[in-house]
């Protein structure tokens, strides 16, 4: 097929599946946009900012398990999308971003919205092309969504001319592309699996410690499977939420900086980590060298990098999570030796009875809190929520209260902690999702970093519920600054009321409710969650409110910090 | 510790400036660089000399293999390879003293490769440590200039290659 080198854009796109792609036009990508005009099945979702676009594309990708699609211009559209970049790359998100750049004979000229942006984004992708010659263009698309969702998952960036855009081609896409330093590994080695098996069996106090890798890998049910027969306790990091059902028996809360102390406990008392996708993040360890110190590590993981990186793993397996975790419950099977887990899940058990999560319900503000668990109460037992975050203080409330019973249920900015994250992800897990009832739950803070974006969710007709939990202030900064700089705040202060969130909602075209009391929350959140359109609910709560527990920066997690150490004043 | 790293690479634009931002990136530093052609003319060889533990030495091994670009990453081990450096050093040579700087490169097998009134050019090839031995006894005499190439290396004849990177399709 004759065409140009927009059209193979498209084409290249289309042959991949893709249906949904996120951007904003320019000068350099005209020709792309130009090809967009002329048809193609690719709906495109035109964001108010490349950094939304990015963020989009991304929870398109966390939602559907398939490679998010981002767009952009030249110069400042692209270096825009060097954040959603960064934080696919921490969170191991499928991403390819393809970005329209000045015209060959002028590159190095310093010319018109130039800008090297494959040299800026060298660290932060797993790889890049500069695309010199049409001809390879089918090649490079083809090889780009390969790389980007094999191996450990990754963006990728494509960075084409728009005289290449422009140029002549005969398309037919490849069926396949030569990739000579391109080789993830295809599966487990045996002995190592029947060596984490033994290690497995021969624990007393054995632990899942589950990692994103997991929902990467779509290795969901043989996790289950292999906890299951084993009887082994499972705790989910912020990126696995929803990976293991958060209402089985097994389930072991969420390990970290704001988990609860009864998770924290089982992970750093356990004798035995079976790490399966997880990369012993300092946020899930705290001080590394108190990090569960009586346990042996098992760590399956598809990035042999990770292995060692941190903890020092006892019994390394590299490979593909779905057959190496199939092949270690079948090695447990075949060993015949169950591990006698029931004294130390009774002893977990006994912890999450002991330990709950607290906070003060006494005053005349409406607590952060009971916004989450108010949410979560409305939404039990539904299948159809996904949420998003931002990052910070709500995000964490909304790791302890929401319960995900679902896979790629809960999408949030882990590795990067990303502010402004949680509107533009929402809006692209309701394009990959659109049956969804999508809930991005943010912070007064993040929220005004990607506001922009209700307008794409609201003309693109791409409904989601916002819940600001609005304390007005920048408000994990806030606890820090209270807890370790001896209450010096700093720079830090928003406002409730400024902007009016609600008003700033039906200036969008969306649905603007305030709720400051109690009694007005659960019809607030009920009418959003019911409305069918955009609608932002700005709860304005407590400031005053630390999330806890918490495990200060830099100390070990069994030395958590819980409620009422703080809390001195609260009546008993 | 030091440890001497070959790596394949495909001969692409910006292999050289990927790797070396992941070891900026990573906070690992490189003692010597050399890069050039190999027998195939889509692959280049980058001669890495870098000094750390062996514990982040497999870190910066896995981290390499991760790069699209790098076909294959193997460690020089001491006696199972043959390193090389080129040097060319220019040293002060006052007619009085000329005859016996050469005396001294003739012990090293440094050429001559130019001759001036107050000065000569030096060329050596050898083992990294002879070149910093010839280093160190002209530089009493005065060490105008030097450059050295960064070390090189194979894997000794007797050794069985496994440096010759596998051509990998995907389905």
């Amino acid at each position: 097929m004759r065409c140009n080198g927009a059209d193979a854009i498209l084409r290249s796109l289309e042959a991949e599946g893709v249906d949904v792609a996120f951007g904003l036009p320019g000068g350099a990508i005209l020709p792309l946009y130009d090809a967009f005009a002329r048809g193609t099945t690719v709906r495109h979702v035109l964001a108010r900012h490349e950094q939304g676009a990015g963020h989009m594309a991304e929870g398109y990708a966390r939602a559907s398990g398939r490679v998010g699609v981002a767009i952009a211009t030249s110069g400042p559209g692209a270096t825009n999308l060097v954040t959603p970049i960064a934080d696919a790359w921490m969170d191991s998100t499928p991403l390819v971003c393809i970005t329209g750049q000045v015209r060959s004979s002028l590159i190095g000229s310093d010319a018109f919205q130039e800008c090297d942006i494959t040299g800026i984004t060298i660290p932060i992708v797993k790889h890049s092309w500069l695309v010199q010659d049409v001809e390879e263009l089918p090649h490079v698309l083809k090889a780009a969504f390969h790389v980007a969702r094999t191996g450990r998952c990754g963006p990728v960036l494509v960075d084409v001319p728009r005289d290449i855009q422009e140029a002549a081609i005969d398309f037919s896409y490849p069926d396949e592309v030569s990739l000579p330093g391109w080789k993830p590994p295809r599966r487990g080695h045996e002995r190592q699996i029947l060596a984490a098996a033994e290690a497995v069996a021969a624990a007393e106090r054995p632990i899942l410690y589950v990692g994103g890798g997991v929902l990467n890998a779509d290795a969901m049910t043989e996790l289950r499977v292999l906890a299951e027969r084993a009887r082994l306790p499972v705790v989910t990091t912020l990126m696995a939420k929803g990976a293991f059902p958060e209402t089985h028996e097994l389930h072991a809360g969420w390990p970290g900086m704001h988990g609860p102390k009864w998770s924290n406990w089982a992970l750093n008392k356990a004798d035995l980590i079976v790490a399966v996708g997880a990369r012993f993040d300092d946020r899930v360890t705290g001080k590394l060298s108190a990090f569960a110190p009586g346990a042996r590590v098992v760590h399956l993981d598809i990035d042999a990098a990770e292995i060692s990186k941190i903890r020092h793993a006892d019994v390394p397996v590299v490979g593909p999570l779905k057959p190496v975790l199939a092949e270690l419950a079948r090695a447990l099977r075949e060993l015949n030796r169950a591990p006698a887990t029931e004294p130390w899940l009774r002893q977990i058990a006994e912890w999450r009875d002991a330990f709950p999560l607290r906070y003060r319900r006494e005053g005349e503000m409406l607590k952060p809190q009971l916004v989450l668990e108010t949410l979560q109460e409305l939404t039990a037992g539904r299948d159809d929520v996904v949420w998003t975050t931002g990052v910070g203080q709500h995000q964490m409330w909304a790791m302890q209260y929401l319960r995900c019973d679902r896979p790629r249920s809960f999408i949030t900015s882990g590795g990067l902690g990303t502010m402004g994250y949680g509107l533009p992800a929402a809006v692209g897990a309701k394009a990959a999702r659109p049956d969804a009832t999508v809930v991005c739950v943010d912070g007064d803070g993040c929220f005004q970093m990607t506001q922009q974006e209700l307008a794409t969710s609201v003309l693109e007709e791409l409904p989601i519920v916002v819940v600001i939990v609005n304390n007005g202030y920048l408000g994990m900064v806030r606890q820090w600054q209270d807890m370790f700089y001896e209450e010096r705040f700093s720079q830090i202060r928003l406002t409730h009321s400024l902007p009016d969130y609600a008003q700033l909602a039906r200036a969008y075209g969306a649905v603007g409710i305030t709720v400051d009391d109690e009694a007005d929350l659960e019809s607030a959140l009920s009418e959003a969650l019911s409305c069918g359109r955009t609608a932002v609910v700005d709860a304005r709560v407590d400031p005053r409110e630390h999330c806890f527990p918490m495990i200060p920066a830099g100390a070990a997690a069994l030395d958590l910090v819980e409620f009422e150490d703080d809390a001195a004043e609260v009546p008993a | 510790m030091k440890h001497t790293l070959s790596v394949l690479v495909e001969n692409k634009p910006g292999v050289l400036t990927r790797i070396t931002s992941m070891f900026t990136r990573r906070g690992y530093n490189i003692e010597s660089l050399a890069v050039g052609p190999t027998e195939r003319h889509d692959v280049s060889r980058i001669t890495l000399r870098v000094d750390c533990e062996s514990s982040p030495l497999e870190q910066i091994e896995k981290q390499m293999h991760k790069l699209v670009n790098v076909l294959r990453v193997s460690e020089l081990a001491p006696g199972e390879s043959i390193e090389r450096e080129l040097v060319l050093m220019k040293v002060a040579a006052p007619p009085a003293k000329r005859a016996e700087l050469m005396a001294l490169g003739e012990v090293f097998g440094a050429r001559v490769v130019d001759l001036g009134t107050d000065s000569i050019v030096f060329e050596l090839t050898g083992v990294p440590e002879d070149v910093d031995s010839f280093e160190e006894l002209v530089r009493p005499h005065g060490l105008q200039e030097l450059v050295r190439t960064g070390r090189i290396g194979l894997g000794r004849a007797h050794r069985p290659n496994r440096n010759r990177p596998r051509q990998h399709v995907l389905a």
